[in-house]
């Protein structure tokens, strides 16, 4: 990834999600609070660093953007108001514009399905794995 | 016309780096009155007065304008200046162009032009300025301390080991404050009681001191040197002249349920109790919301096992009226309410307490005597995890945005405490950062890890679930493994962020006292006045200004005390001269100033008037020159422009004004 | 009394029964749902991105509806709700989304967050009132140790959701009481089931659904009670352990409405 294109993600993230990283303090309340913390490579204390060092390459093939499962425990907890969540969102809002999204396509669904599976399970997949 | 000197400072660069101060000098030099001006590097050094000085004797000055910093730094210093050459100082006008022109604007043309018009509209003043004289008031020569804890006692005993009198104010039924709830003090380890007894027992018996206990102050007035304040007394129902204090009543005492204070609800104590057993006065008090007596008419046990006679059910509220010369505040702080944080399960397990619950406990006298013990079910615990940081540091709308600087130490404290005397138990310490600065701080904090082997966490907790066998399952993250942690734990200490006594808010009201955004006293100046507040004649003591352990508490209530000591020692005060003044003729005796006036310094009076040859008799405005303040309110509300105020005039400030918009 | 209602998609097919027993367990409390018309559906996640505004009309669109109507805008799933109630809050407080929504939506009259969302719980607590609804309650489930599980979305974030305590609740709680149940407090009451990770990562889910259960359990509760189907649907696929119902199943079992909406 060239610098410039780098430098101009990282803004986008910041602009999507909202967040202001320098307000983080570095206290880990995220990354005590997340329940899919051991599934995830890049934690969510350490999302907040990637983005202001610019490291957006690592960052945006992090399988920790799939991770995430938006229960709002970080952001909820959070004490400075940075709100991890935001940004790990913000990261996958980044690869789907970009990519058009292949983390799930539509030919692997069928397969996961089963009678009971809510339909509101499905769109919400959708939702957070592609548009 | 004027003969009027203009002396601008460049204050090193802080002025000059922004402004062209040798332009200015140039511009204001053509404006009406002035006949000097000259610029120089700092003009509050002495050379720089001797500058002002000189130039009032060769020019005849009669006036001057000095452009430099905010009338709040050196105002009083060129007043001085110029009085010392003979000028009056009320003649002495100053142009900030530091704080409001060069340190707030970047460009040199612009701030340059600002720095011309500030000068400009000052030099529009003096042209109508008169010579004023400063009145003189008397000095009350007695102290209010407001608050009985650490704080309070100290400043107290320095007033009166000083030769002057001092009443204490304290609302609960004893002084003593959160030390007395301390088991042991950092950074010595010394029992918090036997050092903090003796001050409560020297206050009391110092002969120069009165203790009011279970009293709040009501109504100030006044101002500096001669304030008038209204204390209640509440109802003890206790003669505190024939208890002796014997203690039966407490025991025989029916009603045992109430939640202690003193032991942060984790105990109970009777209806009429005295917080500790060290109390002063020991003397009880009957809290009537809690009594039978009170609740239903019946009972009055106390009253037959007193032998002293000392119960009076009957005893009311009473409002004593003193004045004084000077008021310390020292009204202290108190933890948050836990009920934002619950995901440390603070509200759902009796096992998860805050530190200065754990002082409880830990204290012989405390719920379990010493013991460490979970509360729940009285077991000893195996792993203890102590969490930093609850509460402070945050920017969200849940806890406080400082740090409270005393949690660091404590928890050391409790964590060695526990590790010393309980080899067996395993206690873990969750920290964002460690922050010991202080004599003797980190080598403790050391020691509590080196020696005592506290297991220190950087991390924080995201949850503390209760397990249904008892225990609390502890799930954090230790940042520096980078590896989310699951522990169980016995017992959880949570450090409570601390918070001004909220009783402060209404205190402050009462004497014009700022408060900032977290409830904290604001000092005069953060460095040059740390224990005076704005307002003249009250100090501060104590973390009601702010966080603090107890060293710098004691060191700070020494220092409000020698404040109120200098203004004790003084046998009269030069009052503001920048007073009200009414115009007889066109006073119609509306009232109108006098309604508006937060000083009541405003009255009537009827008196023979001749306007213009019609003698007659009118009711006209008259000023306390002692009590107006100089706010200005009455000037604004006269219907007739009748009122005036000496030193801003109504034509001061449209010339100003005026000078700033041409 | 009448509201209106947005029931979204998984109430019309694997959660029908939520919906069945919440509209028979509104006319027995005397109010009623009225399903908003051509309603589609949430998207099932708030779309967080400050920029995101296509996703976010489908619920302006029922929100103003609710509002064409004079009527509050009642939720029952925990996802609609979330999402319905946060792009009511962007409507109200963002004007950039705000501004960008109506300019998108040009319906008659711009919607600016007006309509109060009101999930079915907060009807019967501000509304009917749980010493109301306990007076009504006909067949109180005594001896029942119940679990209350809210999961992520009903609660946070606590200061828009404005639901209740995100960290220690009592809605559910104080709801089991009202029909005669004894309510069982466990820590993972709002700790996440998984959400939608489930389609893809069944084992995660599994894994969390465990430790909910079996602390539920562990407390004693004999049976969990959820308003979200996905919740609901992620605690059944984890073998083992306690049953998990709809609040409103146990509701109309209290106040004694049968399936077919006869008194029992």
């Amino acid at each position: 990834m060239s610098h410039d294109k780098t430098k101009k993600q990282a803004e986008l993230i910041r602009e999507i999600s909202g967040v202001n990283p320098y307000k983080c303090m570095k206290c880990g309340k995220c990354s005590a609070s997340c329940p899919s913390f051991n599934e995830m490579d890049i934690k969510p204390h350490q999302f907040v660093s990637y983005v202001l060092n610019d490291d957006l390459e690592a960052l945006v093939n992090s399988k920790s953007l799939w991770k995430c499962l938006s229960c709002f425990a970080c952001i909820e907890r959070c004490p400075r108001d940075v709100k991890p969540g935001k940004l790990v969102d913000a990261a996958r809002q980044l690869v789907v514009r970009e990519r058009g999204g292949d983390f799930l396509s539509a030919d692997e669904i069928p397969e996961k399905l089963d009678p009971e599976l809510p339909q509101q399970l499905l769109v919400s997949a959708f939702r957070r794995y592609r548009r | 016309m004027q003969r009027i000197g203009v002396f601008v400072c460049h204050c090193g660069s802080n002025i000059a780096a922004t402004v062209d101060v040798k332009k200015v000098v140039e511009i204001v030099r053509n404006e009406p009155g002035v006949v000097h001006a000259e610029d120089y590097q700092y003009m509050c050094s002495e050379a720089g007065q001797a500058l002002i000085a000189k130039a009032i004797a060769e020019k005849n000055l009669s006036g001057i304008v000095v452009c430099s910093c905010s009338p709040r730094m050196h105002e009083a210093t060129f007043r001085k200046a110029a009085e010392r050459a003979g000028l009056n100082p009320y003649m002495v006008e100053i142009a900030n162009i530091r704080e409001h022109c060069s340190w707030i604007h970047k460009n040199v043309e612009e701030a340059t032009e600002k720095a011309v018009i500030l000068a400009r509209a000052a030099i529009a003043k003096v042209n109508l300025n008169a010579p004023l004289k400063a009145g003189e008031s008397r000095v009350t020569k007695r102290a209010l301390v407001i608050g009985g804890g650490i704080a309070g006692i100290q400043t107290a005993l320095d007033i009166a080991d000083a030769g002057y009198e001092v009443d204490i104010v304290e609302k609960t039924p004893s002084i003593g404050g959160r030390m007395s709830q301390l088991d042991k003090t950092f950074p010595t380890l010394d029992c918090s009681a036997c050092i903090l007894t003796p001050k409560m027992v020297e206050a009391a018996a110092h002969e120069k001191i009165t203790i009011y206990t279970y009293s709040e102050v009501e109504k100030v007035s006044g101002f500096v040197g001669d304030f008038t304040v209204d204390i209640r007394k509440k109802a003890r129902s206790v003669d505190m002249d024939k208890c002796t204090g014997c203690g039966v009543c407490q025991e025989k005492c029916p009603s045992k349920k109430t939640p202690s204070e003193f032991n942060r609800g984790l105990g109970n104590r009777s209806a009429i109790y005295t917080p500790f057993a060290q109390a002063i006065p020991n003397v009880p008090v009957i809290d009537r919301d809690a009594c039978i007596k009170f609740k239903t008419g019946k009972c009055g046990i106390c009253s037959k096992v007193c032998q002293a006679g000392a119960i009076d059910y009957e005893q009311k509220d009473e409002i004593v009226t003193e004045k004084y010369g000077a008021i310390v505040v020292a009204t202290g702080f108190d933890t948050i309410k836990l009920d934002k944080y619950d995901e440390y399960a603070y509200n759902q397990s009796k096992d998860v307490i805050t530190s200065l619950e754990l002082e409880r406990v830990m204290n012989a006298a405390g719920p379990t005597k010493g013991h460490l013990e979970r509360l729940s079910d009285g077991k000893h615990p195996k792993n203890i995890v102590f969490i930093q940081c609850v509460g402070s540091r945050c920017s969200d709308d849940r806890g406080k945005p400082y740090c409270s600087k005393i949690c660091c130490m404590y928890t050391a404290k409790h964590a060695m405490l526990i590790r010393d005397k309980y080899p067996d138990v395993n206690v873990t310490v969750f920290y964002i950062d460690v922050r010991t600065p202080g004599k003797n701080f980190d080598e403790f904090y050391r020691r509590a890890v080196e020696d005592y082997g506290v297991n220190y966490i950087k991390g924080q907790v995201g949850k503390v679930a209760p397990q249904p066998d008892g225990s609390l399952l502890v799930q954090g993250v230790d940042l520096l493994d980078n590896k989310q942690i699951l522990m169980e734990a016995d017992m959880v200490v949570l450090a409570t962020v601390i918070e001004p006594d909220p009783s402060v808010r209404k205190i402050a009201t009462m004497l014009t006292a700022s408060i900032d955004t977290n409830n904290f006293l604001t000092e005069s100046h953060a460095k040059l006045r740390p224990v005076e507040s704005p307002t003249a004649g009250v100090f501060l003591s104590g973390v009601c200004q702010g966080p603090k352990d107890i060293p710098e508490t004691v060191a700070q209530a020494g220092a409000a005390a020698v404040k109120a000591i200098g203004l004790l020692a003084k046998d009269k005060l030069l009052t503001n001269p920048c007073t009200a003044k009414p115009d007889e003729l066109l006073c119609n005796g509306c009232s109108a100033c006098a309604n508006v006036c937060p000083y009541g310094a405003i009255t009537y009076e009827t008196k023979l008037i001749n306007d213009h040859g019609i003698r007659e008799e009118r009711r006209v405005a008259q000023v306390n020159n002692a009590l107006c303040q100089g706010c200005g309110a009455c000037t604004v509300t006269c219907p007739s422009g009748a009122m005036d105020l000496q030193g801003f005039s109504n034509r001061q400030i449209i010339a100003e004004v005026d000078a700033i918009c041409r | 009394m009448k509201y209106s209602y947005f029931p979204g998609c998984t109430l019309k097919t694997t959660g029908a029964s939520l919906d069945r027993s919440a509209r028979l367990a509104a006319l027995a409390l005397g109010f009623e749902l009225e399903e908003i018309e051509n309603w589609q559906c949430c998207g099932g996640v708030y779309p967080l991105g400050s920029d995101e505004i296509a996703t976010k009309l489908s619920s302006v669109r029922a929100l103003a509806e609710a509002k064409a109507k004079d009527q509050e805008l009642v939720t029952l799933c925990s996802a609609c709700h979330h999402v319905i109630k946060r792009v009511n809050d962007d409507m109200k407080n963002v004007d950039d989304i705000r501004t960008r929504a109506n300019n998108y939506m040009k319906l008659d009259e711009a919607y600016a967050g007006e309509t109060n969302v009101l999930h079915f719980l907060e009807v019967l607590r501000d509304r009917v009132g749980f010493d109301n609804l306990k007076a009504k309650v006909t067949n109180p489930l005594k001896g029942r140790k119940i679990g209350a599980y809210y999961g992520c979305l009903l609660l946070r974030p606590g200061k828009i959701m404005a639901f209740d305590d995100p960290e220690n609740p009592t809605i559910i709680e104080d709801f089991i009481r009202a029909i005669g149940a004894t309510p069982v407090v466990y820590p993972y009451r709002n700790e996440c089931c998984g959400g939608y990770i489930s389609l893809n990562e069944k084992d995660m889910a599994k894994s969390m659904c465990k430790r909910i259960k079996d602390s539920a359990e562990g407390f004693g509760a004999e049976m969990l009670i959820t308003a979200c189907p996905l919740c609901m649907y992620n605690l059944n696929k984890t073998e083992g352990g306690i049953s998990v119902r709809y609040f409103t199943e146990l509701l109309c079992e209290a106040l004694g409405i049968t399936e077919e909406g006869k008194a029992l």
